[in-house]
């Protein structure tokens, strides 16, 4: 049969390119290397993050429009938009610590080549904390009262109480600046039905949208008005959305149709034997995602519960250190990164990872399992075997938990490993794992959520939001416990109390100073971590994948993925 | 003619209010929440002003009613002003997608077209392929043809489109690289270039597409064309000297018409509402994929509005197949 020449008509005919980018361009000149082509498998539902809130809006958003400073992949503040980050000591934070005072950079201007004042700046929170406007970044703009424009370049923002960490609003891919004159007539109810500025904003960034098709494409081009003369390298960014990580991840490392594919939570074998192709990088940046074990440190409640009780009663062996320590240290948590993550993990022994100056190192070489003395711990404690069941016992408890997660490949994988080391020392496990729809949901009438905790040992992931850990550290507070009272609200499911702890998180609320907050948040971290009140286990990177030709690409997990996009650049041939 | 003509108007009216009516309840019951997609950092009490903001706390009968007035009245009015000129919307609130904040119509005003042009061209080939495949295998049964063909239909009917388009990519966009695995919607077709690459990013998801029409078109019309050949008034036709040609297409295929146009008029909706696997692997993103991914993001104006969309097609392929066929066939009238 003659197959051959038919195929080999058939890819004359198809195996041509599309025109490449005119190469007669000098280089270095704005928008010399041609598209750039992303894709991102969960495409953009707005190109406007106020109203979204989701990571991929946020995302797509920030080729458009730009925070006053941005986060470096190290988690420390550069000046975006301003001449420089106000501090105490250079005067741009009030010493009563209730005010921050912004100095934009001269000359600045939005796509449409008008000026950009202070009054966008005021109109921007104006825009985010009017009534019925839905918008999802309200809680970073929620302290502060007042903002003062004494001149077109300068915007103090008055806070209500004294903030020793003033960088909530206007820092990081949330809470970018939006135009005034373009939003004007989008306040409060109105800003859902102003689409045409919601999927076209006008921006400070390298790009600005041409084209926006909600949950499937956008196409951007260059910004004539960017700051920087000659960037961004790329004339034109198609962001394209769809399928799946694994076909995203696709595109990228092995047929080369696209330049960085976003999110590929996949599993490590399959991404590297993509990988393994050479035509393109997987790149990961880490921050403050760690997969932990929560333990309860209450009677968890019978499901479903009937039973009203007053005070939960203290669980009789999850409350003793000893039994956690001893869980703990059964895990290998090398063996767990290896098999569930791969690159997009390492393993941590602090439930605050990151930025550095944050990191603990007290509890450094907690990942070697050690299985003998694991069990020497329980024994000690009086947790002894006596009726030869291979379940250890003490007043007739005995060491029988219920572990429980979403439900997820990895997660159940982990769950199989830790039940195994946990029967070697004597613990039975029983293990659950629930829809990630019904066990993150905030439905508080659903007995099988994070919060009601409804097991013995808990499984999840939980991160920082941004680089100051003091809400995050919140979270452990006497104060965070959910239950009934509270409609089931707060971060602290083990319930957790210890007075010295809220007494630290107390002064770390009017403690000024960065060095002197990090030492206070490694000390919060170390009593979280040394209590075993949770067990970090993997700190989990954003990963993503990058063409070999596509050279500037500074993975970012502090802000968006896109961050430095203007720098991003062809390799030269 | 006219009173059961009547009568199934009615028929249709009711059922497709009845449709939207429990299109409406089955998605306002089912569990999930807008808010779901959102970061953990954003608090509980910023996702219950947001919801509100969507008009989520207000009561189910309520947003029915609104949905309803919006689906038969708002809508249409704003189509009419945009092709008459006219005013008769007068800046009343449109459906309106939570997701994205965007009328829902020009969601699906933007879907349509990819949909249309990858799903109804395979649905096209697929059919007028069955059909040719049918007269061809039913001429020669039991010869190469004929084996291939139903060879080819079983393959379609038995493997899925997620295995054969994962297939497909694996030979020729990896292996052979001489097609791109995923589709680009902005593409505008303005030449003979783009119109090309317009062409090669449409051939794996239209050739997914149409083996399975193809597969699922011609068990029916190969049955057809063979119980059609069979009759008597068949070999009258070939006892009064006619060609091969006019017997096989004048007789066996005119007579074979009634299931094959029954199978090809109810698959018909399918074209409007995509194909939500193919969509999804190629990036072709559709209306299959739009309401795939507002079901992910419970988006319920959305889902509700394209289901129900979906919905009087089908029911308006039924009536125009029953009124075809009835047309065609007047036994089927009668009976």
């Amino acid at each position: 049969m003659p197959v051959r020449p038919i195929a080999a008509a058939l890819a004359l005919c198809l195996s041509f390119t599309a025109p490449a980018a005119d190469a007669s361009e000098t280089s270095g000149a704005r928008g010399r290397d041609g598209q750039l082509r992303l894709y991102y498998w969960q495409a953009p539902s707005t190109l406007n993050p106020y109203l979204s809130g989701g990571v991929k809006d946020v995302e797509a958003a920030s080729l458009i429009v730009e925070p006053l400073a941005r986060l470096d992949p190290d988690g420390q503040m550069v000046p975006w938009l301003v001449q420089s980050i106000p501090t105490l000591e250079n005067g741009g934070v009030a010493p009563d610590l209730r005010s921050i005072t912004w100095r934009l950079k001269p000359g600045l201007t939005w796509s449409d080549g008008s000026p950009v004042t202070s009054a966008d700046i005021r109109f921007t929170l104006e825009y985010c904390t009017a009534p019925g406007s839905g918008c999802a970044q309200q809680a970073k703009f929620r302290d502060v009262a007042a903002v003062d424009t004494p001149g077109p370049l300068t915007a103090v923002l008055r806070f209500d109480s004294p903030k020793p960490h003033p960088y909530g609003p206007f820092v990081g891919p949330q809470t970018p600046l939006l135009q005034a004159a373009q939003f004007a007539e989008c306040i409060g109810p109105r800003a859902a039905s102003c689409t045409a500025a919601n999927f076209a904003p006008i921006g400070t960034g390298p790009f600005r949208a041409v084209q926006f098709r909600p949950g499937d494409a956008a196409l951007f081009e260059m910004n004539p008005h960017y700051r920087v003369d000659d960037q961004p390298a790329f004339a034109s960014v198609l962001l394209k959305g769809g399928g799946n990580a694994n076909s995203a991840a696709r595109t990228v490392l092995e047929t080369g149709e696209f330049d960085y594919a976003w999110n590929l939570q996949l599993s490590p074998d399959v991404l590297a034997a993509m990988a393994a192709s050479g035509k393109g990088r997987v790149v990961t940046a880490f921050s403050t995602l760690v997969e932990r074990l929560a333990f309860n440190l209450r009677e968890p409640a019978p499901t479903p519960s009937t039973l009203r009780q007053a005070a939960p009663l203290p669980h009789p062996a999850m409350s003793d250190p000893d039994v956690r320590r001893a869980l703990a240290m059964a895990l290998d948590r090398e063996l767990m990164v290896e098999i569930g993550y791969g690159a997009a993990g390492r393993v941590t022994c602090n439930i605050l990872p990151g930025p550095r100056i944050y990191a603990s190192r007290e509890n450094d070489g907690c990942a070697a399992q050690d299985i003998a003395r694991a069990q020497a711990i329980l024994q000690n404690a009086g947790w002894t075997d006596d009726n030869g069941d291979g379940v250890r016992e003490r007043q007739g408890k005995q060491l029988r938990f219920v572990f429980q997660t979403s439900t997820n490949a990895v997660r159940q994988d982990f769950q199989l490993l830790a039940k195994e080391w946990w029967r070697q020392i004597g613990v039975q496990t029983e293990l659950r794992n629930i829809d990630a729809s019904v066990f993150f949901s905030s439905d508080a009438s659903s007995p099988d959520t994070l919060q009601r905790f409804g097991a013995h040992i808990q499984m999840y992931a939980g991160a920082s939001d941004g680089p100051d850990p003091e809400a995050y550290l919140s979270g452990w507070a006497c104060k965070n416990i959910p239950d009934r009272d509270n409609g089931w609200q707060g971060q602290n499911v083990g319930a957790w109390c210890d007075p010295a702890y809220d007494r630290l998180l107390d002064k770390l609320a009017v403690t000024a100073g960065l060095e002197e907050r990090a030492e206070l948040a490694r000390t919060l971290n170390d009593m979280l971590v040394q209590n075993h009140v949770v067990v970090p286990l993997v700190d989990r990177a954003r990963i993503s994948a990058h063409s070999a030709a596509l050279e500037g690409v500074r993975m970012n997990a502090w802000d968006s993925e896109l961050w430095n996009v203007a720098e991003w650049h062809r390799m030269a041939q | 003619m006219r009173p059961p003509f009547l009568r199934r108007l009615l028929m249709v009216v009711s059922t497709l209010l009845v449709v939207s009516g429990l299109v409406f309840l089955l998605l306002d019951l089912a569990p999930g929440d807008p808010m779901s997609q959102l970061p953990p950092s954003i608090p509980e009490d910023v996702r219950a002003e947001m919801r509100s903001a969507l008009g989520l706390d207000q009561p189910a009968p309520e947003r029915y009613a609104r949905w309803l007035w919006q689906m038969l009245v708002v809508e249409p009015a704003i189509a009419a002003d945009a092709l008459l000129d006219t005013d008769l919307a007068a800046g009343a609130p449109r459906i309106l997608s939570w997701q994205t904040r965007a009328p829902v119509m020009s969601l699906i005003a933007q879907r349509l077209p990819q949909t249309l042009v990858v799903v109804g061209l395979a649905y096209l080939l697929g059919t007028f392929g069955a059909i040719a495949l049918s007269i061809g295998s039913a001429a020669r049964r039991g010869r190469t043809l004929d084996r291939a063909g139903t060879g080819l239909a079983a393959m379609g009917h038995a493997l899925p489109p997620f295995f054969t388009a994962a297939v497909l990519i694996y030979v020729f966009a990896i292996r052979l690289e001489w097609l791109p695995t995923t589709y680009d919607t902005t593409l505008a077709v303005t030449g003979w270039d783009s119109a090309a690459v317009q062409i090669r990013q449409m051939i794996l998801p239209v050739a997914v597409l149409s083996l399975q029409t193809l597969a699922q078109t011609v068990r029916y019309s190969r049955a057809a064309m063979l119980d059609a050949l069979a009759q008597d008034y068949i070999l009258t036709a070939r006892a009064k000297g006619l060609g091969a040609r006019r017997v096989l297409l004048g007789h066996a295929l005119r007579n074979s018409w009634v299931p094959v146009l029954t199978v090809a008029a109810l698959g018909a909706p399918q074209v409007f509402a995509g194909a939500i696997v193919t969509e999804q692997i190629f990036g072709v993103n559709g209306i299959g994929q739009l309401l795939i991914q507002s079901l992910q993001a419970g988006d319920l104006p959305t889902v509700q509005t394209v289901t129900m969309l979906i919905a009087v097609l089908i029911v308006l392929a039924n009536l125009g197949a029953d009124v075809l066929i009835a047309r065609i066939d007047p036994r089927t009238a009668h009976a």
